[in-house]
């Protein structure tokens, strides 16, 4: 075992200089080399940042909050500066919108390309989950790009339908309609007999007398006699050949025998008035995007003959 | 030895006064990690809206821990502005005061879901967690469709709630002996529901797997889906956040 090292027995290793710590194993002896002075510097500065850093950022933890730091840095303050940072660079856009009606948007040509510019990136936020990338939809949620809307496809309606949500859960003003399940209604043959009835309206099926007087009864007042459809229950256009959940005779009649609730989320509770805008210029721009009616809707059709 | 009060030849011949300062190194550590959950109370600040799981969100939180959820999601907003204009605003502490364990998470290979609540149709999140690809073509997420064949088997709710309520989680007496009906009563639109309204705001009654003669796990994950992040009211919140920060200035 090593001996206690004692100045007296400071030797001095002959090839390098540096002097022998005084222990030694088994004739093994360990240099006393100082430390790079670069190695030394490099501690000795972070130990000043480090005081530094503790005076000038929130550091030591008391009783209700932490020392709170001479620059009054907070993550908060930091995200609220960036935040109004970005605010200030898009108030130009932001004011204008808020200032105009949105049925009046596409009149202000500049605003409403901003406009769409910004709804095409908040739609990849929050769109694109059910409405797909593409806005091209799925079974159960609508392809945006066409020009079949089940409730108004103006400006104001896509912007009512983003505010409020369909069928939105404890929401007073949320659109809402609830086509009946038929199953127990109509019996199993009669079903059969309105599917097919339906089906004849985009030339899948023949007509018949027996479906034709069903959906007389109890289809034509929200579908229409022709079934094309009203806007103001959300009842869509039957004889389009568009079909949300399906146009197959199995489709349609699940449809017919359990209804069809679809649910969209209202968005006034997540998102700012003017994503919202900005949201419904957007979608009004895809392709199907229809001119404010002069009137109150008294048409129900969807621009199919 | 420039810095040495003590000499550390010294320190290590002796063990009395080795082990006294081995104490003193670890008590120090230790403090650092056990004193701030003393002064809890005092720095989570309070949030109006907050309110405990019901029995049927409690038990689909159960399951969302059981499938490790949150090996993928996490549920933490935040403060920067790239998740707070994705996600919503920031996660608040008191957020996740009812939670034993947190679910905070610590990756995202899917999105965060600390707000997901509401942003989804309960029909959405049927589709999504039987087959995510149905309905987000990108999607990576494995399906979970036997959530929906699954009979819920929740376990004694009351007693589940009376061990939450040992470590702190205000449930009243009567919140525990009613455990067993308000995990059935949240599912089933047609029941009364009343009673269960009033001991937890803001609660969602409805049939939430598309079965209605059945309680489901996927009745129970998706009630706690969309419950996640809707109880607090963030405008209010955040005008009470700006009033804590500018008031010790």
């Amino acid at each position: 075992m090593a001996k206690k090292p004692t100045d007296s027995n400071q030797r001095i290793d002959q090839p390098t200089g540096t002097p022998f710590v005084g222990h030694e194993w088994d004739g093994i002896e360990e240099l006393d080399t100082p430390m790079p002075r670069w190695w030394l510097y490099t501690l000795y500065l972070t130990i000043i940042w480090a005081l530094a850093y503790v005076i000038m950022y929130p550091a030591w933890p008391l009783l209700n909050s932490a020392t709170e730091g001479m620059l009054g840095w907070t993550s908060r303050g930091q995200l609220a500066a960036e935040m109004k940072a970005a605010d200030v660079k898009r108030a130009p856009l932001i004011n204008s919108l808020a200032a105009i009606p949105v049925e009046q948007l596409l009149a202000d040509q500049k605003l409403y390309q901003g406009a769409v510019a910004g709804g095409a990136a908040a739609f990849k936020v929050h769109c694109v989950q059910c409405h797909g990338s593409g806005a091209m939809g799925s079974a159960g949620y609508p392809n945006l790009n066409d020009d079949d809307w089940l409730w108004g496809g103006d400006m104001a309606s896509i912007h009512y339908t983003l505010t409020h949500g369909i069928r939105n859960p404890d929401h007073p003003e949320t659109r809402v309609s609830a086509m009946p399940a038929f199953d127990g209604i109509l019996s199993p043959v009669e079903i059969s007999q309105v599917v097919a009835h339906v089906q004849s309206f985009s030339g899948k099926a023949k007509p018949n007398a027996k479906g034709k007087e069903l959906f007389a009864t109890n289809c034509a007042s929200c579908h229409g006699m022709e079934g094309k459809g009203l806007r103001e229950f959300g009842a869509p256009n039957l004889s389009d050949n568009i079909w949300l959940y399906g146009g197959d005779t199995a489709s349609i009649t699940q449809t017919v025998l359990n209804s069809r609730q679809g649910v969209m989320p209202r968005w006034n509770d997540k998102l700012d008035p003017a994503t919202i805008k900005m949201l419904a210029a957007y979608v009004h721009s895809l392709g199907g995007g229809e001119a404010t009616p002069a009137a109150p809707t008294t048409k129900a059709t969807n621009g199919q003959p | 030895m420039p810095f040495g009060i003590i000499e550390h030849s010294k320190l290590e011949r002796n063990v009395a006064l080795l082990g006294l300062f081995a104490l003193v190194t670890v008590a120090i550590g230790g403090l650092v990690q056990i004193a701030p959950l003393f002064w809890i109370d005092s720095t989570i600040e309070k949030v109006e809206g907050m309110r405990p799981y019901t029995p049927l969100e409690q038990a689909g939180r159960n399951i969302y821990m059981r499938e490790g959820c949150y090996v993928c999601h996490s549920q933490m907003v935040r403060p920067f502005r790239d998740e707070v204009e994705r996600y919503g605003q920031y996660s608040l502490a008191a957020e996740s005061m009812y939670d034993h364990p947190f679910q905070w998470g610590s990756k995202r290979t899917g999105p965060d879901l600390a707000r997901v609540g509401g942003r989804y149709s309960d029909e959405w999140h049927r589709a999504h967690l039987k087959d995510p690809r149905a309905v987000v073509p990108e999607s990576i997420m494995p399906p979970y469709a036997f959530l929906a064949e699954r009979e819920l088997d929740a376990g004694d709710m009351t007693r589940h709630l009376t061990a939450l309520s040992r470590v702190g989680v205000p449930y009243s007496k009567e919140a525990i002996a009613k455990a067993n009906e308000d995990l059935f009563a949240q599912a089933d639109p047609e029941a009364d529901s009343a009673a269960l309204k009033k001991r937890y705001t803001k609660v969602q009654v409805r049939d939430f797997d598309g079965d209605p003669m059945r309680v489901t796990e996927m009745d129970a994950l998706v009630a706690y889906l969309q419950m996640l992040g809707t109880l607090v009211d963030h405008k209010k919140a955040a005008a009470q956040q700006v009033r804590n920060a500018e008031m010790p200035r």
